[in-house]
């Protein structure tokens, strides 16, 4: 690990200005992530800022939202009552994810802002645009089984690794910032990260030195009746080669309206738009949630190695869907 | 950078690279070498501790962001010679074999039985809406709850056993 000045912050605009006025510093917070990338060279701040001291950890409900701490862990968040009761997709989600030691460690901002678990992005000695832009990228042609078929490029196909944030994607929650100006913004939880494009090095829209304060989750009474569902190589612990994010508001049998998120397959939190439009009027049946599945991966593109996520991904999808028509609301 | 940690109900003031873990500080700086360095990666649990009554990863954990907040390790579980329910649990269903793993399964087993007694759910829990209830938990949602700590001499079934006991004891009580 390269030398580091550790500072803690005592006021949030001076971190994101401490930040902000420094090329090489990062906010840390779980340290889940940077740690991590730190001991191994993938990451290189000279400076890191603890945003933990800012509090930031509390869940403040109403009938209208759930406003979110940026430093609330995901167990916190995982564990708390109305999160379990108004939107099982999100506990379900984080549940999901990582072991309760990294959960009790995560942040949610963190958990947003964690990087690609792609094995030629944490080695240093492998091409990687998005670690070093213009490297070239060793997955289009090595080892990737584990890799993106949405939203890949010629330049980056690697997965979005979090659970969580395939949850909120699909229960439009808002990021609220603070910039390094003092003022504030908010963001929809979709606008956040970029697909890889010609500059996978750029990941999500947000400013050096802008500050996550909050996660936003507007009322959504139909995600009462949600699920997230995760196919993977191991039954815990492990990351996704597949997941589904679903939200079904059902009158009778018929879909009133539906949301798909997934995971594992795509190379940022993915919405599939096409798919859920496609339910709404139709019976609940597994039929119509094939069709949603076709539709979600008709624009899947695979690797040497990754191919069977594209039906995995179908599957999964189908299965969440019927998970959700069976659940109490 | 002088921090100033708490570990074990024992104030200690050391002088630190910013670089160094919470793990590195323990063993190094502390000579507390209860608190193993396994992967140091954040994959194997063997450097589980509680900080602030939840359990972490103290090799992803920057010594520096730990001022002013609660450490235990393998060696503050005991009372004395009385051993913790837990440590006495993995010796009587032989919990380990080489038993390196075992500070982190204990520490790791010792917060999973406070979160059972609060009924939060894990990813095994049918519903995440119900408690889940000591008394009917199934060996699949304490296999699911400890995932966090791997054993390679494979002692997982007596782990369970321990654990097991431990909660029985537990509702009994």
């Amino acid at each position: 690990m390269r030398a580091i000045t550790y500072e803690r912050a005592v006021g949030a605009t001076d971190a994101a200005r401490a930040v902000a006025t420094r090329p090489g510093a990062m906010f840390l917070a779980g340290g889940t992530t940077l740690v991590d990338l730190m001991k191994i060279d993938v990451l290189t701040p000279d400076t890191v800022v603890d945003v933990r001291p800012l509090g930031l950890s509390s869940i403040d409900v109403s009938d209208e939202a759930i406003a979110i701490g940026a430093a609330v862990s995901n167990s916190q968040l995982a564990w708390h009552p109305v999160v379990r009761d108004r939107f099982p997709v999100l506990a379900e989600a984080l549940l999901s994810g990582a072991t309760t030691q990294i959960r009790n460690m995560a942040t949610v901002a963190g958990n947003l802002l964690q990087r690609t678990r792609c094995p030629y992005f944490r080695d240093v000695h492998a091409s990687c645009n998005r670690r070093q832009p213009g490297s070239g990228c060793d997955a289009l042609t090595g080892f990737n089984r584990g890799h993106a078929v949405l939203g890949v490029s010629e330049q980056c196909i690697a997965t979005h690794p979090s659970d969580m944030c395939v949850a909120l994607v699909v229960l439009d929650a808002e990021v609220r910032t603070l910039l390094p100006d003092g003022t504030t913004r908010s963001i929809p939880f979709g606008d956040v990260h970029r697909s890889p494009g010609d500059t996978p090095h750029l990941e999500v829209a947000l400013e050096h030195g802008e500050l996550i304060t909050h996660v936003v989750i507007p009322s959504l009474p139909a995600a009462r009746r949600s699920r997230y569902l995760k196919v993977r190589d191991r039954a815990s612990y492990e990351f996704a080669l597949a997941s589904a994010a679903v939200v079904l508001d059902l009158d009778g049998d018929t879909i009133r309206a539906a949301r798909l998120g997934l995971g594992g397959v795509a190379t940022r939190p993915w919405r599939a738009a096409e798919a859920e439009r496609s339910l709404a009027g139709r019976s609940a049946s597994d039929e119509a949630f094939r069709d949603a599945a076709e539709l979600a991966l008709a624009g899947a593109s695979a690797r040497e190695h990754n191919h069977f996520k594209i039906e995995l991904a179908k599957r999964t999808i189908v299965r969440a869907f019927a998970a959700a028509r069976e659940a109490t609301p | 950078m002088p921090t100033t940690l708490r570990v074990n109900d024992t104030v200690h003031d050391l002088a630190l690279d910013s670089r160094v873990t919470l793990l590195d500080a323990l063993r190094e700086g502390l000579g507390l070498t209860g608190t193993k360095k396994g992967c140091d990666q954040g994959a194997c649990g063997a450097c589980t501790v509680i900080l602030d009554g939840a359990r972490v990863l103290s090799c992803l954990t920057l010594a520096a962001a730990c001022e002013g907040r609660h450490v235990v390790t393998i060696e503050g579980l005991a009372n004395g010679d009385e051993l913790h329910p837990m440590q006495a649990a993995f010796l009587h269903c032989d919990g380990f074999q080489c038993g390196y793993c075992t500070p982190g399964q204990i520490l790791s087993a010792v917060c999973a039985v406070q979160e059972v007694q609060a009924g939060v759910p894990s990813h095994v829990t049918g519903n995440v809406r119900q408690m889940v209830d000591a008394a009917t938990l199934t060996d699949e949602e304490i296999r699911e709850r400890m995932s966090g700590n791997l054993c390679r001499c494979g002692a997982y079934a007596n782990i369970v056993a321990a654990v097991r006991s431990v909660l029985a004891a537990e509702v009994r009580s």
